[in-house]
Order: structure tokens, then C-alpha cells, then sequence
């Protein structure tokens, strides 16, 4: 379904990616955890170009990308064949929940409005949102706002959805609204990507989980197994330092 | 004090009719101002050097000219150089300078409210299968319009008091005709005072019709 190889990618002399290999099963959810700066995100984000990898290749189901020399079209393909949920969930400021959902439709795929209205409609319902078809994103909470994200991601019908920290950036008392969504998904056997800080919705969702350091997958495993059992010493610290977190000394 | 309060009134009726040349002269210009400064914007916002470099002499010349000097250049200096200009109307010469002018200063307007609108949303655009010119025109145009609606309509009060820098060659709009009222009547206070209160109200109709405007655009930013 998805399928990396050596893909790096530099921030000027950074080297963000290094050689990463990686591929991902149809209907496999996977989770990529890691502490910030260690690439995870920029990762993600080569997947759909937004960064413009330095060397390797991406294949995504039929689609085959050579990140040294691929031609406008290429890049658009590749594109299509993921979505994306963002940290700040990024919807049209401009449009309403509904419109968010069909503007990409009407617009970049040429569906019926009333089609693209049933549909969008439809996947607003999904995540709950049906309720909140006509408001503005700027009148919605963060966990609302997320959840029509999804749905607009789904409406696209990708290989893939990709998620970038999709609950880093919501209040506590909202997270849990946009991983039951997520769960749901999960559940009905869409492929997914997701970057994560929420070890225990990683543990529970994901069928693998990768733990990311320093521009390289450090250990990947079967999630349970990689979060009460991990290999690396690496792994081991990261995940001690998320448990011991709330042990102040005062 | 010697004030000819019904001389005063009857100059509204005799300067009106030109209104819609100052007018036209102003709403053209804006028209056409809008869309090279938005195209300007546009192609300074790819950042290709040479072509920015150019851009910004563009923009800062016509900035830096006072607009008679400008319309002087395009009316009088112009057909000089290239005689094919000979039959340029004064009217056309006003609006080639306004619209140059003022596409100077809405380059700039348009760029800084193109750099307000979050990069996510034209990531969000992209990750859903828009093409680019798509996320420009859906998405980003609207809520860069948005943000620079109110500092285009203060250029479009300025041009419109700009625009009767016209009467300098010769366009028969509201200054000029309160101009040739005075040749008879020698009353130059109530004259012009009777010209700068027409400017006035127009503006003021116009600052109403803006604030609708907002209004109704902005909606949407609102909780």
C-alpha cells in the first residue's frame, strides 16, 4: 500500500530524514511516536510533498514517486492519493463546515453540488458534526473543528488518511471527541498514519507502532508490545519520560 | 463678513452634474488599479529575484511621483515621444496615471494581506486534492481580500480626491466646474467650499457603503 524507501530529507545542513524505510499494509493503522524534532512530522509531510523530500521514493497503492526528478502531475497524483488531519486542523476560514467538505469536491473533482451536498451531508454525520453544517469554522470548538477536518479528509476518499498530531493542539476535555472518531475509522479498515503524543489511544488503536529519534525509526513493533515491552534503549527513555512526567519534586 | 449664502446653494446644483466625471475617473482607476496591483502582488509573492527587483522599482517610482508631475509625463511628455499618443483623451491620460499610481500602493495593501492568511490553509487546500490557482481563487483570495478591504477603500477615498488633479489637463470634472463658476461670479469661498463639501459627502456615502460592505464580508470571522 505505502511504501518508503530512503527517503531523506535536510533543513539546510539539518538532516531531518535519514534513509527512512517504511511500509504500510492496506487497513493497517500505524502510529509514529518519538520525541519533537526527532522528523515525525516532516516525515508525514513528504508523503504528500508538502516537504519536498532530498532523495528516496514513495509509493502509495499505484502511484510511484521518484523524490529526484517527478514532473508537476506526479506530484499531484502522489498528492491525491492521501489526506491530511493537521495539528491546528487548518479548515477554510472562509467556508462553512459543509463547505469545507464539498468545495474540494465541487472544485478539484467536479462533482454534483447536490451529490457532493448528500455526501458531505453524510460524512458530517459520521463525525457528528450534522448538526454544524452551516457555521464557520471561527464558531466552532477545537474538537468540533477537528472532527469536520476528518471528514473533509475522508471526502476525498484517499489510500490514506494522514494524521499530524491531530489532538496536540485541542483542550483535554476535547481530545477524546476526535479519537473516538479516529477509533471508528480505525474500525472500519481505513489505512491511517498517525503522529501522536496519546501513548494510550497509540496502544489501543494501532496495529504497529514506530518509534522515531533523530531523523531515523529507532524500533517498530506490534503496538502493545513496543509500548510494555520496548527493545532500544531509546525507546525505553522516551516512553519513561512520558510516565514519569507528572512525578514533581517540589 | 460678506458670505453669499444663496449664491453658496446655487453652486450644488451647477456642480453636480460633473460629479459623475469624478466619479468615472475614480471608479475606473480603482478598477483597473485592483487588478494589476493584485496581479503585482501575485507575482511577488513567487519571489523570483529579478522579476521582484523590477516590482519593487515599479512600485516605488510610482509612489515617489506627485500625481500632476505623473499626469504631465503621460499627457504632455508622452505623445512627444511616441506621436501614436497624440489623440490620447486628457479623461484616458487621468486614468493611466491613477491606475499606475494606485496599483503601486495596492501591490503592497494586496501582498501584506495575502502574508496574513495562515500557510495552513493553502496546505489544507492542497492534502485535499486543490490545485494551486484552485486554492488561490477559493480560498486565499477571499480572506486576503477580506483583510485588505479596508486600506483599499482609504486608496479609493484618496484617488477620489486625487482625481481632480485632472482639472490640470483640462477634464471637465467637479473642480473644474467650480472653477469656471468663478470666473463669473469672482466668489472663490463659496465656490470651492461648495466644491470641497461635494467631495466630502461623497466620501462620506462612500465610507457608509465600505462599512456595509465589512459587514456583510467579514460574517463568517465573526463568532
Amino acid at each position: 500500500m505505502i511504501n518508503v524507501s530512503h527517503l531523506s530529507k535536510r533543513f539546510g545542513n539539518h538532516e531531518v530524514l535519514k534513509e527512512i524505510n517504511l511500509s504500510i499494509k492496506q487497513g493497517e493503522v500505524v502510529a509514529i511516536i518519538g520525541p519533537s524534532g526527532s522528523g515525525k512530522s516532516t516525515l508525514l509531510r513528504c508523503l504528500n510533498l508538502l516537504e519536498k523530500p532530498n532523495s528516496g521514493t514513495i509509493a502509495i497503492d499505484q502511484v510511484i514517486l521518484n523524490s529526484q526528478h517527478y514532473n508537476h502531475k506526479q506530484e499531484t497524483n502522489l498528492r491525491k492519493q492521501s489526506a491530511m488531519v493537521f495539528q491546528h486542523y487548518n479548515l477554510f476560514k472562509n467556508k462553512t463546515a459543509l463547505e469545507n467538505i464539498t468545495y474540494p469536491l465541487i472544485v478539484g473533482q467536479k462533482m454534483a453540488k447536490d451529490k457532493a451536498k448528500q455526501y458531505g451531508l453524510s460524512l458530517l454525520e459520521r463525525v457528528g458534526m450534522l448538526a454544524y453544517a452551516n457555521q464557520y469554522p471561527i464558531t466552532l470548538s477545537g474538537g468540533q473543528q477537528q472532527r469536520v477536518a476528518i471528514a473533509r479528509a475522508l471526502a476525498v476518499r484517499p489510500k490514506v488518511l494522514l494524521f499530524d498530531e491531530p489532538t496536540s493542539a485541542l483542550d483535554p476535555e476535547r481530545v477524546h471527541e476526535v479519537l473516538q472518531v479516529m477509533l471508528k475509522l480505525a474500525k472500519e479498515n481505513i489505512t491511517m498514519l498517525i503522529v501522536t503524543h496519546e501513548m494510550e489511544f497509540a496502544k489501543y488503536v494501532a496495529d504497529r507502532i514506530i518509534f522515531m529519534s533523530n531523523g531515523i525509526i529507532v524500533e517498530e513493533g506490534q503496538a502493545k508490545s513496543l509500548i510494555d515491552n520496548p527493545q532500544h534503549e531509546l525507546t525505553q527513555r522516551f516512553l519513561r519520560q512520558l510516565t514519569d512526567e507528572v512525578d514533581f519534586e517540589i | 463678513m460678506n458670505f453669499n449664502i444663496n449664491y453658496f446653494f446655487s453652486v450644488f446644483p451647477q456642480i453636480l452634474p460633473y460629479l459623475p466625471v469624478t466619479l468615472f475617473i475614480a471608479i475606473v482607476s480603482i478598477l483597473f488599479a485592483i487588478i494589476l496591483g493584485l496581479a503585482i502582488a501575485l507575482i511577488r509573492n513567487n519571489r523570483i529575484i529579478i522579476i521582484d527587483s523590477c516590482l519593487a522599482l515599479f512600485i516605488s517610482l510610482f509612489r515617489g511621483i506627485p500625481s500632476v508631475v505623473l499626469l504631465f509625463i503621460i499627457y504632455y511628455g508622452l505623445p512627444q515621444i511616441f506621436p501614436i499618443m497624440k489623440h490620447m483623451g486628457a479623461t484616458t491620460a487621468a486614468i493611466i496615471c491613477f491606475s499606475l499610481k494606485y496599483s503601486a500602493y495596492l501591490a503592497e495593501i494586496f501582498r501584506a494581506g495575502l502574508a496574513s492568511v495562515d500557510h495552513g490553509q493553502k496546505e489544507a487546500g492542497l492534502t485535499s486534492g486543490l490545485s494551486t490557482i484552485q486554492v488561490y481563487r477559493g480560498i486565499i483570495l477571499p480572506q486576503a481580500m477580506i483583510n485588505a478591504l479596508p486600506n483599499t477603500g482609504n486608496m479609493f477615498i484618496s484617488l477620489l480626491k486625487d482625481s481632480s488633479v485632472a482639472f490640470f489637463v483640462g477634464v471637465q470634472e467637479l473642480l473644474a466646474a467650480g472653477k469656471m463658476l468663478t470666473a463669473n461670479s469672482f466668489l472663490y469661498f463659496e465656490t470651492y467650499l461648495a466644491v470641497g463639501i461635494v467631495y466630502w459627502l461623497t466620501v462620506v456615502a462612500y465610507s457608509w457603503l465600505q462599512k456595509q460592505l465589512e459587514r456583510k464580508l467579514t460574517k463568517p470571522y465573526h463568532r
